[in-house]
């Protein structure tokens, strides 16, 4: 068995979700591949070859790849997958939008977001917004899956000595071209791998007081979440929303502050270690899966917690 | 230009399903279904650009029980010229719905195809890639802006750090994100008018097409139930117990 591992990246850093999708190849046992497909990625490549584990790293490097468009490299993913039991990709947005591709050009089905493995062919993920758990078995000949960051431990980034090796086949389906992108700046830590996490919700009343949170945040070295309703609102930008359609989070404490806890939240944070609900509202669901609640008005709790802490 | 949006019937989103206790699957006798959400967004959106000049015919389609109907007669009522209802009763996977939504794309030729980001209750987030893989057309996912000018759509794109802008040649797979529109309510005179409106029936059979999934699942369970949690008083209670009991900060 060999399984191919997509690495997720931008051209100049390994992303951190590419070793928790080789901790899930790992599970799965055999030889592992991993694929960087970019343009200029060649220090990607390198960081991918110390991943511990990984044997061998493949380094397609064509000007047809530099943003991951899909419709060119599905193809080459497909291509060089045929000859692999396994091919893995992160479910972030850029696994999510290339896999399901590559699995309809090797006529398979794909298993989404997997958070544990059983076997080499059954898998656990989640269902209706995480309130049912399906184990799911494939008898397709190369397994298409996607891989939940936070349903397994990372690797080590340092200790494997990988092979590098150019990849040639050069897929340019020419439907498609990259426009430009608008990435949020932050300096705080990335809401997916942080350990602490600090989220608003419609109870913020309004984007200015955020800073409230983002003051927390710092003194826990925390980032930032938001529910739908506050991205909604216009309070915070959407790439900070957790729930079932935004970011999914696993921390070891999850501060959840003027969130009423909609079935649709909880979908991305219930499976934090300790959640810590602050919302004046006792009959507010988000207290049911809380560790910790406090009734109180969170424009004078949040000062005195960020004094206390 | 013909524009067609795909509608799913799922389980209401308001709805806390429960596991059934054989581990057989979840349980929907009498449970209240919807149309799922990303699919009224995608309505919507056919249905704007219809209102723009810039769709021609909006075609609604769904592969699903008999009941989904209900769910295309809601698209008819939203401002969908006809409808079409890929009849069967077994709980298709992504792949054979793409296949089957295929089969559709290629009888009715649309220059533009919507469908939601993922469906709420198998949260997969597959189909419109798929389809696009099958269809060879390019891919706009997640989308949560679409301009469409000439023989090109501008989609903005909602991805993990921001936001992303592609330009796709036509025809197209758009799958919507939750921000790229409000979709509009159905009013009781246009109910009535979507009662009359075309509504056909296909079956995967009658399309030739094969729904085998290589996927199976074997059993579904609830999820591990969270151990019940304590109020606490104050803010100072908390940070002790945080920093002793819990021992996170």
């Amino acid at each position: 068995m060999t399984i191919l591992v997509i690495a997720e990246h931008d051209n100049k850093a390994l992303a951190a979700a590419t070793l928790n999708t080789v901790a899930a190849a790992a599970k799965i046992g055999g030889d592992i591949h991993v694929l960087v497909a970019g343009q200029g990625a060649g220090a990607v490549a390198e960081a991918a070859a110390k991943i511990a584990g990984v044997s061998k790293v493949l380094n397609a490097d064509n000007a047809a790849y530099a943003h991951q468009l899909p419709e060119n490299v599905a193809p080459l993913v497909a291509e060089l997958g045929k000859g692999y039991s396994h091919i893995l990709a992160a479910a972030t947005s850029n696994g999510k939008n290339i896999l399901p591709r590559v699995a309809a050009a090797l006529d398979v089905d794909q298993i989404s977001e997997i958070i544990s493995v059983e076997s080499a062919d059954t898998f656990k993920r989640p269902i209706y917004a995480g309130n049912a758990i399906a184990t799911v078995q494939s008898n397709a000949a190369v397994k298409v899956i996607t891989v939940r960051s936070t349903g397994f431990d990372p690797v080590a980034a340092e200790g494997g000595s990988a092979a590098v090796e150019a990849v040639a086949a050069a897929h340019d389906a020419g439907i498609s071209s990259f426009v430009g992108e608008e990435l949020a700046k932050s300096d705080r830590p990335e809401l997916t791998a942080a350990k602490i996490v600090v989220s608003g919700g419609r109870g913020m009343q309004n984007g200015d007081n955020f800073k409230h949170l983002y003051a927390l945040a710092d003194k826990l070295g925390a980032a930032v979440g938001a529910s739908r309703a506050a991205v909604d609102a216009g309070f915070v930008p959407n790439d900070m929303q957790v729930g079932q359609t935004g970011k999914i989070v696993a921390p070891q404490l999850y501060i959840a502050v003027g969130i009423s806890g909609a079935i649709q939240h909880l979908a991305g944070m219930k499976d934090s270690k300790v959640i810590v609900a602050i919302n004046k509202d006792e009959e507010a669901p988000i207290f049911q899966v809380a560790d910790y609640g406090l009734v109180a008005d969170l424009f004078e709790a949040i000062p005195e917690l960020e004094q206390l802490v | 230009m013909k524009v067609m949006a795909a509608v799913k019937r799922v389980v209401d989103y308001n709805v806390k399903v429960r596991v059934r206790a054989d581990g057989s699957g979840v349980d929907l006798a009498n449970v209240k279904m919807a149309m799922n959400p990303f699919c009224e967004i995608a309505v919507e959106e056919a249905v704007r650009l219809k209102e723009q000049g810039i769709a021609s015919e909006v075609v609604v389609v769904s592969v699903g029980s008999p009941g989904a109907q209900e769910q295309l007669r809601t698209a008819l009522a939203l401002g969908a010229d006809r409808a079409i209802l890929v009849e069967t009763d077994d709980a298709l996977g992504s792949l054979a719905v793409a296949k089957l939504l295929k089969a559709v794309v290629d009888k009715e030729q649309p220059q533009l195809v919507i469908l939601g980001k993922q469906a709420i209750d198998s949260d997969n987030n597959q189909t419109g890639q798929m389809l696009a893989a099958l269809s060879g057309y390019a891919q706009g996912t997640f989308a949560s802006y679409v301009e469409i000018r000439e023989d090109k759509v501008t989609v903005a794109r909602e991805i993990d750090g921001g936001a992303q802008t592609v330009s796709l040649k036509l025809p197209a797979i758009v799958t919507t994100d939750l921000r790229l529109n409000e979709p509009r309510y159905a009013s009781l005179p246009n109910i009535m008018k979507a009662k009359k409106k075309p509504l056909e029936v296909l079956t995967p059979g009658a399309l030739g097409i094969c729904t085998d999934s290589t996927n199976k699942t074997v059993n579904v369970e609830a999820p591990a139930a969270r151990s019940p949690g304590i109020k606490v008083k104050s803010v100072a209670e908390l940070v002790e117990k945080l920093k002793n009991e819990a021992k996170v900060i």
